[in-house]
């Protein structure tokens, strides 16, 4: 299977911010935080379809979502705040106390069904 | 009961129209909430068999609860304590009160969300109005590195783009709004003008539109890599000029993006030279409930907005040495105590590391990963729910909080006051 490397946007969604409220347990909150939108040309670059899993890698972590296509520019993917995003976000804020939460490269590795 | 006009306390537009129905004591209603703010209201009231305090998981009397909390308080060597963002002001002044008793760090949400924003407002200063004034006049509206659609979903419906205001008669149709993102978002179906710069590129962008603005002449080369054209961003500078009054509302996508404090400080000076000519002003998106109360409170008993640190006696600010996210990846506290927010869901894996090795106190309104890993987890009253309190909107607007439902749980604020009684008799 192809592998590649992607920019990640994380981010916002209102599925995400309702379901900090109604129970990050809950499958609204877990849904919304470990889906990743891809642009319809790195599906296809990956060989993805909806729902597939992937395994997303930066030097600090890993973490399995599933994808979607989304309106997307190529190279960008978004996904929402929660547990799989803070698996791949660094602690060095280069002194600014914030962590590099967006715009960092991933390395997306789709998962045989 | 019908309690209208209460305060949603969800994310920074605080708005306070909500028509809350409590049948039973549940909330049942959230008139004109959005789908953030009924999740909100709607998830309170709900029976709960939690403890209002457990230690190591079992529950136990608040009292006891407290004494523990206050013995781990009263010995750690470089606690910090942190989040704040989901509570009232009162509580935010009694951990303030607290953290300089235990010489310890306070740092709060603003941190991973508009610290940048914070350090920029120090650097240059803050030319902004309330949104009341954006209602009322702005006829151009510069959504930068922000999706307030999914973020924020009545923002662009009460406040900024289609309200009718005093001076903006027509509402939607006297006003142009301009959204800049990397990606399209359902925010992209307000916005007259899209424009789409390539991630980590926002810092060339402002300095090359502020230059613009100045009356520079800016090469065409020298925007190559922003994925923005010199045409586009000509344009843009040309309606900034020839409003009445604009605003840029900036978000996250500059704040949390390569350049970060760098990035909002050109905003902020974009905005600042603006006002030789123009009426114009910056806002922050601030989103996580009330964070802005924490930055207001702290800076002015502190000096200082966020990652504040009393190890020394007195007050000092340095960002990426008394933030959060460095102190525990770091390994540098001893204790954490984490109020009215969830770091161990929240913080980068190097951060939440820390947290498995160090005692850790939790107070927050719900059962979370950070309540079930704390030695010892209070359960609070919601501010604006199971208690009242002060919440400011992002426009540094306070707004006073009621209580609606009887919780049975402590205050936030009462809470903090009795551990802070109790680390002082044990300190004395």
């Amino acid at each position: 299977m192809p592998e590649g490397k992607l920019t990640l946007i994380t981010g916002r969604s209102t599925r995400q911010g309702a379901g900090i409220s109604t129970g990050k347990e809950l499958e609204e909150y877990q849904t919304a935080t470990t889906v990743i939108l891809l642009s319809p040309i790195d599906m296809e670059r990956f060989g993805l379809h909806d729902k597939d899993a992937v395994r997303l890698k930066t030097r600090f972590g890993s973490a399995t979502v599933t994808c979607r296509s989304g309106d997307l520019p190529a190279g960008i993917a978004f996904l929402a705040f929660g547990p799989a995003a803070n698996q791949l976000v660094g602690g060095d804020t280069q002194l600014s106390g914030m962590p590099d939460t967006k715009g960092f490269e991933i390395e997306v590795e789709p998962i045989p069904a | 009961m019908v309690f209208e006009h209460a305060v949603c306390a969800f994310c920074g537009c605080v708005c306070d129209d909500i028509a809350v129905t409590v049948e039973d004591g549940r909330i049942t209603q959230a008139k004109n909430a959005c789908v953030l703010g009924k999740a909100w209201f709607l998830s309170h009231g709900q029976p709960s068999d939690l403890p209002a305090a457990r230690i190591n998981g079992h529950a136990v009397s608040l009292e006891a609860g407290i004494d523990y909390a206050a013995s781990l308080l009263s010995q750690a060597h470089y606690p910090i304590i942190y989040g704040l963002s989901s509570t009232s002001c009162e509580a935010q002044r009694q951990a303030i009160a607290l953290s300089e008793t235990i010489g310890g760090n306070l740092d709060c949400c603003t941190s991973v969300c508009h610290g940048p924003s914070g350090m920029a407002v120090q650097g240059v200063g803050e030319p902004t109005c309330t949104l009341g004034e954006v209602k009322n006049r702005a006829d151009l509206l510069i959504y930068w590195g922000s999706n307030p659609a999914e973020s924020h979903p009545r923002h662009m419906t009460r406040y900024a783009v289609t309200p009718k205001g005093m001076f903006i008669p027509n509402g939607r149709k006297d006003r142009t709004v301009v959204l800049i993102d990397v990606r399209p978002t359902p925010s992209s179906r307000a916005a007259d003008i899209l424009i789409t710069p390539k991630p980590g590129k926002d810092f060339e962008l402002l300095w090359a539109l502020r230059g613009l603005i100045l009356g520079n002449k800016i090469e065409e080369a020298s925007l190559a890599e922003t994925g923005v054209t010199l045409e586009q961003l000509t344009d843009l500078a040309i309606r900034m000029k020839k409003s009445h009054f604009g605003i840029i509302f900036i978000g996250q996508g500059l704040t949390q993006s390569r350049g970060k404090h760098l990035n909002t400080t050109a905003a902020f000076m974009l905005v600042r030279d603006l006002n030789r000519t123009n009426k114009f002003a910056l806002m922050p998106m601030r989103g996580h409930g009330n964070v802005t109360g924490i930055d207001n409170v702290l800076a002015w008993q502190t000096g200082f907005p966020f990652g504040v640190n009393f190890s020394k006696g007195y007050p000092r600010f340095n960002p990426g040495e008394f933030t959060i996210v460095d102190v525990l990846s770091r390994d540098e506290a001893d204790l954490i105590m984490s109020v009215a927010s969830d770091p161990i869901a929240s913080l980068p894996a190097t951060a939440r590391k820390r947290a498995a090795e160090v005692p850790m106190i939790a107070i927050d309104t719900h059962e979370s990963e950070t309540t079930r890993r704390a030695q010892v987890a209070f359960i609070a009253a919601t501010a604006g729910i199971g208690a009242e309190g002060t919440v400011y909107r992002m426009d540094n607007v306070p707004l006073h909080m009621d209580k609606i439902l009887d919780l049975p749980f402590p205050s936030d604020e009462e809470l903090l006051s009795r551990l802070h009684t109790r680390v002082k008799e044990l300190k004395s």
